[in-house]
């Protein structure tokens, strides 16, 4: 069954309204469609680290058990860290969600097939794992309900959406790691987070 | 002088206390014979947020998103893990995340288990390698003062630094000692 969903829509509908809600962007083309959907200071895009975008989710899900927080990473890039599900799975944060945005591919380094595209199913092992909702979506009428689940369900989330193959532009957030780190906090903690 | 925590001073205990004094309320690990007893002081402290790691790069994603939010912790692992947080440590260094880690070293002093010894010897070059600061404890009254004064250096200095407690302090010296723990 070929996906249909686009990539770029899927981003931009689940982080439409975001509000108070903090984002991951795993490395690549998650960081480009969070970009497309609108840089955000609330927003840390990735460049490297791939297998951490999950990690980094959890990091914040704890230090911020008052906000909702969501990671937006590749099927390639949760392939690297599927161990951080089995992490997650004995925390068990309410408030995090994790969403791959599953084209079956490496979309970087020239469309080289991934696990995914030959069966491994990323949402059973999130539920394997102890993730106290996990679904796999294909069409654009289930894509309101998963939203909804980012912002209220209590956690943790995990989907993993099939999208189509597609080569798009590249739409790049700021790259400077120490910038990309400092606004969130300001933006987050407040001024005084520059003095912490 | 074989004995674990030998010569009287309780380096666990004190160093629990240094990690409380510096306001460390996430605690990530992966399990090592000679981190048993502040592993379980972190476990029994109702400010601190243990996470057991299924590998150690694991931690260094846990503190740059605990960082962002506004939490400071500290990852405890043995000193074969330093070979699995290489590729990572250049996020630590390119987003100037405050990481302190505390390593009980393995293949450094001892040794009884030849596997150890390639990542052990390697330990310290691995990591400055990488940037990371690398302050040694050889001795157990040694621990818990290098501990915080990494403590500081990395959350003044958004800094990655490592403390590295030699064998000589962790004494384990056989698998039976080690299994005996």
């Amino acid at each position: 069954m070929s996906a249909t969903l686009h990539r770029r829509e899927v981003v931009a509908e689940l982080l439409a309204e975001r509000g108070e809600l903090l984002v991951v962007a795993g490395l690549g083309s998650t960081a480009w469609d969070c970009t497309a959907a609108g840089d955000d200071d609330l927003t840390f895009p990735l460049w490297g680290a791939m297998g951490q975008a999950a990690m980094m989710g959890l990091g914040l899900a704890l230090a911020q058990p008052q906000r909702r927080v969501l990671v937006v990473t590749g099927d390639g890039e949760m392939l690297m860290g599927l161990s951080s599900l089995a992490t997650i799975g004995v925390q068990r944060p309410a408030n995090l969600s994790i969403v791959v945005i599953d084209n079956g591919r490496y979309g970087e380094t020239g469309m080289q097939e991934t696990h995914t595209a030959h069966g491994v199913d990323l949402a059973a092992i999130a539920r394997a794992a102890g993730f106290a909702d996990a679904r796999t979506v294909r069409a654009a009428g289930e894509l309101g309900a998963l939203r909804a689940a980012i912002h209220a369900h209590p956690g943790p989330n995990f989907a993993s959406v099939k999208v189509r193959v597609e080569k798009l532009p590249i739409i790049l957030p700021p790259r400077d790691g120490g910038l990309l780190k400092a606004r969130f906090r300001r933006a987050l903690l407040g001024a005084s987070a520059d003095l912490q | 002088m074989n004995a674990p925590q030998a010569v009287g001073v309780d380096w666990p205990l004190e160093v629990h206390g240094a990690l409380r004094g510096a306001g460390i309320t996430i605690v990530s690990y992966v399990p090592d014979a000679g981190h048993k007893r502040l592993i379980e002081l972190c476990h029994a402290d109702p400010a601190m947020r243990c996470v057991p790691l299924t590998t150690e790069e694991e931690g260094l994603g846990l503190a740059t998103g605990a960082w962002l939010g506004g939490e400071r912790s500290v990852l405890l692992m043995q000193s074969s893990g330093v070979g699995n947080v290489i590729n990572v440590l250049g996020t630590i260094k390119e987003c100037r995340i405050p990481l302190p880690m505390i390593i009980t070293m393995r293949g450094e002093y001892g040794e009884f288990n030849p596997w150890q010894i390639p990542m052990g010897q390697a330990t310290p070059a691995v990591l400055e390698a990488m940037d990371v600061i690398v302050q040694p404890a050889l001795e157990a009254k040694a621990v818990a003062p290098a501990v915080d004064a990494a403590l500081r250096l990395a959350f003044n200095g958004y800094a990655a630094v490592a403390v590295l407690i030699s064998q000589r302090v962790i004494g384990i010296k056989s698998f039976q000692e080690q299994a005996a723990q």
